[in-house]
């Protein structure tokens, strides 16, 4: 067979390096284990990235909100544990995705049809609306205040929640990180995965060729959403609280640089970018917090003017020109 | 409080809003440029006009003039250097580059002057009430509401009047027309860039007294000065003006009536017309 067909058949398949970093991550557990807590901040921060690579990197969608369906999980999860006593963490995941999903399904169907400037306003206002709908729902949410102190049964009725060193919620996490992968790895690979990046690249074309591009992006965005979701519902499990720090502009912003850092429309973007990103700012943002707004700044502005396609892009770069 | 002071209090805010965000709004229309960063602008104008006053001993109305000469130029630098690399890219990319650029300009305040609240002293005759016959007011907001009236006057003639004007706005409505008809939409964009970061220095200063001055400035705005550009429509001085007095206005009502949460209509309203008119209010719609 002629090597463009070839290769194309075949990318799909796994490779060997691909094996890595789920051996990184378990080896982590047995390497680290004083900084388990970080690690399991991490994978749900890989998981978050992921969801957003799905609109932002494949489906070409640039938002501004994605926070707005963390934290719909992560409050979901929390008003279900605390408001009706429902502390099953793993149906407490399934309920944090429907509902994100559910939202997103919603919010795409309405706020897609625009696109640009308007797009980037509607999303970042629906995710203002939400922080402030959950500011002014005391009686649900918490208030400023969030709820502290969530208790969560067993996992699987086997493995309690450890307070102290974060090994169960560092494993759990890791599964549902690889879960939520093998499912956004699938659906990239997908023919529903190409038509997305058809829509990106070439819009026009698409409407030509008759693909129900509405549709397609919604259902992107839909999908997205629960992923997003099922991170904020993670993450109110395994730290055990949620407040409004789970949104706003900063949060948004903080997990799209992620991605771009890591590179976007890649999947393993989100895992370079949340580990270079998260590790510096463990290091850096609380000795230095000024220069590391600095640093993270200037970062930015030279990725966007000279390193598009992040960490990933420079590295294929320098292998191609090898 | 009586219905007057009322809307003097939310149009001299909406007046402040306008002066900073006239810009915005010129260029994103002409370049359609996702520029995040403009309140960073803003911001270090109100940093020009603390350090000119506190060190050099300058007045406010002189500081207000300086503001805007040094943040006009470093603008034009900033322009040429970096923006103009990425007026053909990506939206993504101009809004990395913005965030990143507000960062920067966040840090660096702080580094150099600090992370407190700035206070910008006014002069003696702007500060007081002034009698206005049927009732007492304060006299920045009123001397607030004299500028911006006069400020929205002067843009619109320049924009409407002259042949300036009348390429910018011929280049927004078509960029490729107005190029080949021999307008250079570069040439242009820089000076509009360079007249609007200036007008958002000034607005910086002019608004501190409302609106504060401190690092986490430009994004703690950013929401609302996008929506008063989006709601004015771009490209749109006229458009710009009315936006910013009737958010000016709402927002002031809402924060007296409704303290918490009050700020959520706007969002909410703002959602519902950019879904029903994404072009804004005033806008006309794109070809």
């Amino acid at each position: 067979m002629s090597p463009a067909p070839d290769a194309l058949q075949r990318r799909h398949r796994f490779q060997w390096w691909e094996l890595l970093p789920w051996a990184t991550g378990l080896a982590m557990f047995f390497a680290f284990p004083n900084y388990l807590s970080f690690g399991t901040q991490l994978l749900v921060t890989i998981l978050f990235a992921l969801s957003l690579d799905l609109v932002l990197g494949y489906a070409g969608i640039v938002t501004l909100g994605h926070a707005a369906f963390f934290c719909v999980g992560a409050y979901t999860v929390g008003i279900l544990a605390q408001q009706l006593g429902w502390n099953e963490p793993l149906s407490g995941l399934v309920a944090a995705g429907l509902a994100a999903g559910i939202v997103g399904l919603i919010s795409g169907f309405v706020l897609l049809r625009t696109h640009g400037l308007t797009l980037l306003m509607v999303t970042l206002c629906t995710m203002t609306l939400l922080e402030q709908a959950a500011n002014m729902g005391h009686a649900w949410t918490g208030g400023f205040d969030g709820m502290p102190g969530l208790s969560f049964t067993m996992i699987l009725g086997l493995f309690p929640f450890d307070v102290l060193y974060f090994k169960s919620q560092y494993l759990y996490s890791l599964s549902v990180l690889a879960l939520g992968f093998v499912v956004v790895r699938t659906l990239v690979y997908s023919s529903f995965g190409q038509s997305l990046t058809g829509i990106r690249e070439n819009l026009l074309r698409m409407h030509a060729v008759g693909a129900p591009v509405r549709g397609r992006l919604i259902v992107a965005y839909g999908i997205s959403a629960a992923l997003a979701g099922v991170a904020g519902g993670l993450f109110t499990q395994v730290t055990g609280y949620v407040n409004l720090a789970v949104l706003g502009l900063e949060r948004a912003a903080g997990v799209m640089i992620i991605l771009i850092l890591g590179g976007h429309g890649r999947l393993y973007g989100a895992f370079v970018g949340a580990v270079a990103y998260l590790v510096l700012e463990h290091l850096l943002a609380k000795a230095y917090p000024t220069a590391w707004q600095l640093g993270l700044g200037l970062t930015l502005v030279a990725v966007a003017l000279f390193a598009r396609g992040g960490l990933i892009g420079l590295f294929e770069k320098l292998r191609g020109a090898r | 409080m009586d219905p007057v002071s009322i809307l003097l209090g939310g149009l001299s805010s909406g007046m402040v809003l306008f002066i900073v965000s006239v810009g915005l709004s010129v260029t994103m229309g002409l370049m359609g440029f996702v520029n995040l960063a403009h309140g960073g602008f803003a911001m270090l104008g109100g940093y020009v006009i603390v350090l000119a006053m506190k060190h050099w001993g300058l007045s406010f109305v002189p500081a207000l003039a300086l503001a805007f000469v040094v943040v006009a130029a470093f603008s034009v630098v900033l322009e040429r250097l970096l923006y103009a690399r990425l007026y053909r890219a990506q939206e993504l990319d101009q809004v990395l580059f913005t965030i990143g650029l507000v960062f920067v300009m966040t840090a660096a305040v702080t580094l150099g002057v600090g992370p407190e609240t700035q206070v910008i002293r006014l002069p003696d005759w702007l500060r007081g009430q002034t009698d206005l016959g049927f009732m007492t007011y304060r006299t920045y907001s009123l001397a607030l509401i004299v500028v911006g009236t006069l400020l929205v006057i002067a843009l619109w003639l320049g924009f409407e009047r002259t042949r300036y004007g009348a390429r910018i706005r011929a280049a927004v409505d078509n960029r490729r027309m107005a190029q080949s008809l021999g307008i250079d939409v570069g040439r242009l964009f820089t000076v509009a860039f360079a007249l609007g970061s200036g007008l958002a220095a000034v607005g910086g200063g002019l608004g501190a007294e409302i609106l504060g001055l401190d690092p986490n400035y430009p994004l703690r705005y950013l929401v609302y000065f996008l929506i008063v550009v989006a709601v004015g429509g771009l490209g749109k001085v006229t458009g710009v003006f009315f936006a910013a007095l009737l958010i000016g206005v709402l927002d002031f009502v809402l924060k007296l009536y409704f303290p918490k949460g009050g700020t959520l209509f706007i969002y909410a309203l703002a959602l519902m017309l950019l879904l029903w008119r994404p072009q804004g209010l005033f806008g006309r719609k794109s070809a």
